[in-house]
């Protein structure tokens, strides 16, 4: 496990003493518009195997990621990081996010990666020079010059992975990130993320897509109705779900 | 209609023979035109990449005031200046009444609400597609309109020209604080309205040959600007 591809370049082992987690969240709830969509999770984010969201549509798999992430404010409840307020000292930051659509700025691929890496500091020379190897970890290598813009979706998603990675972050939030990307470069993105988890950033990714989930997580949280119903370690969940909503939604059955 | 193709002869005339009086006027409504939108972009461009970023009480109205400023009348704009610049106006004592310089002012309070506007409207729809990234870096407001001025690249000249066109064809707001002095203030629309007035159509028509030239060769590199933005943008 700790042979393979290796993350954090340059940025020390995150997830060591130090670390910012657990993540724990209590009782938190959110609302939009009048609707409840958060209600009321409590559950803690442990460093370790990436820990899969899974539910059906609408159950508040994205939502509870961006209130994580910091992306939306809480209307109640608590989210606490471990370690308090000791980021801003830190060389890598604490939590980073890739969203399901890529998006990305009108420039080159290297522009696209280097970017974060030159907001938080770096040298032009130095943040070009990691830029190019997480472009290199991802199969990007040969790309830097294009226009990111230009690239297939695969090809987005990877570099926006690439962009996450070159930072070297404690914890890597991923929105179904293969949700509108075909067989081929769905599989080029697991990869990606395994990689990217056994360099020992923490991953926490939501998916609607079991046999990703079977592949990649450590354990489940399974939500429903913008609820925890389930937390287990995957194979558990997946042999034996506890609960009839999680039981259907294993079967594929529509839950309401 | 003998006298509008005599006219139009002697217009050709003054062009093919690139008389003085002639290049003078349009070098001079050049480089007032240029500076003016130069003046305007320094002010607009980065007043748009806030409205574009930032949400306050009174956004609204600014963007309002803006969009209702792009129509500002020139004779009102140069009105006001003329006030402002006049001997025993709050101004006066700079002495820049009647120079090229008051017709720059004038001008460029003419062209940055249109920057400003515009350019607005082309970073918000940036923003909207950048905001979440932006924001999950943690950037704060000034970086934020520093990157959406780079991301706008290819769409900001276009907005430029808007601006240049308008400083360009307006004739009002020169004419009253620069004073239309031969060889010193006298502009291609103001040296038009003059000639045309006078009776001296071969001039009046040169220039206009000249204007109309201008702003076509703008609204075509306008166009051209539009076209390698969408390529390189991909």
């Amino acid at each position: 496990m700790q042979d393979g591809m290796r993350g954090a370049p340059g940025g020390g082992a995150p997830g060591a003493a130090g670390s910012s987690l657990p993540l724990r969240l209590s009782e938190l709830r959110y609302a939009a518009g009048g609707v409840e969509i958060i209600r009321g999770i409590t559950l803690a984010i442990e460093a370790g195997p990436p820990t899969l969201l899974v539910g059906p549509n609408g159950a508040g798999k994205s939502v509870l990621l961006r209130l994580m992430h910091g992306l939306l404010r809480p209307g109640g409840g608590t989210l606490r990081w471990a370690g308090g307020a000791g980021e801003a000292s830190r060389d890598a930051p604490r939590d980073v996010m890739v969203f399901q659509r890529p998006v990305m700025l009108r420039r080159s691929v290297l522009a696209n990666a280097a970017y974060p890496l030159r907001l938080r500091g770096l040298r032009r020379g130095e943040a070009r020079a990691r830029a190019e190897q997480a472009l290199a970890r991802v199969g990007l290598g040969g790309f830097a010059a294009r226009p990111a813009r230009r690239l297939s979706g695969g090809e987005q998603q990877r570099l926006a992975l690439a962009r996450a990675w070159a930072l070297a972050p404690e914890v890597l939030f991923l929105d179904e990130p293969t949700a509108n990307l075909d067989p081929a470069a769905t599989r080029a993105v697991e990869a990606i993320v395994a990689a990217i988890a056994e360099g020992g950033t923490k991953v926490v990714m939501t998916s609607h897509d079991l046999g990703q989930a079977r592949r990649l997580a450590g354990d489940i949280v399974f939500l429903h109705h913008g609820r925890v119903l389930e937390r287990a370690a995957a194979p558990a969940f997946f042999a034996g779900p506890a609960t009839p909503e999680a039981a259907a939604f294993l079967r594929g059955d529509l839950l309401w | 209609m003998d006298d509008l193709g005599a006219a139009l002869t002697a217009a050709f005339g003054l062009l093919t023979e690139l008389d003085p009086r002639l290049l003078g006027i349009v070098a001079l409504s050049l480089e007032v035109s240029l500076t003016a939108v130069l003046l305007a972009a320094l002010v607009g461009l980065p007043l748009g990449a806030l409205l574009a970023v930032a949400r306050f009480p009174g956004r609204g109205a600014a963007i309002a005031a803006c969009n209702a400023l792009m129509g500002l009348p020139p004779v009102v704009a140069g009105l006001v200046l003329y006030l402002l610049l006049s001997r025993s106006g709050p101004l006066g004592g700079l002495g820049l009444l009647f120079t090229p310089a008051a017709m720059v002012l004038a001008q460029a309070v003419l062209v940055a609400p249109i920057l400003t506007a515009l350019s607005a409207q082309a970073m918000e729809t940036l923003w909207e597609d950048l905001s979440e990234l932006l924001r999950s870096f943690g950037i704060g407001p000034a970086t934020a309109m520093r990157t959406l001025l780079w991301e706008g690249r290819f769409a900001l000249p276009t907005v430029l020209l808007a601006g240049f066109g308008r400083a360009a064809a307006e004739v009002g707001a020169v004419m009253i604080v620069g004073g239309n002095i031969e060889g010193y203030t006298r502009v291609m629309t103001t040296a038009i309205a003059l000639e045309t007035s006078k009776g001296d159509l071969p001039l009046a028509l040169a220039l206009g040959l000249v204007l109309l030239a201008v702003v076509l060769a703008v609204n075509g590199l306008a166009q051209a600007l539009r076209g390698a933005a969408a390529r390189a943008e991909g």
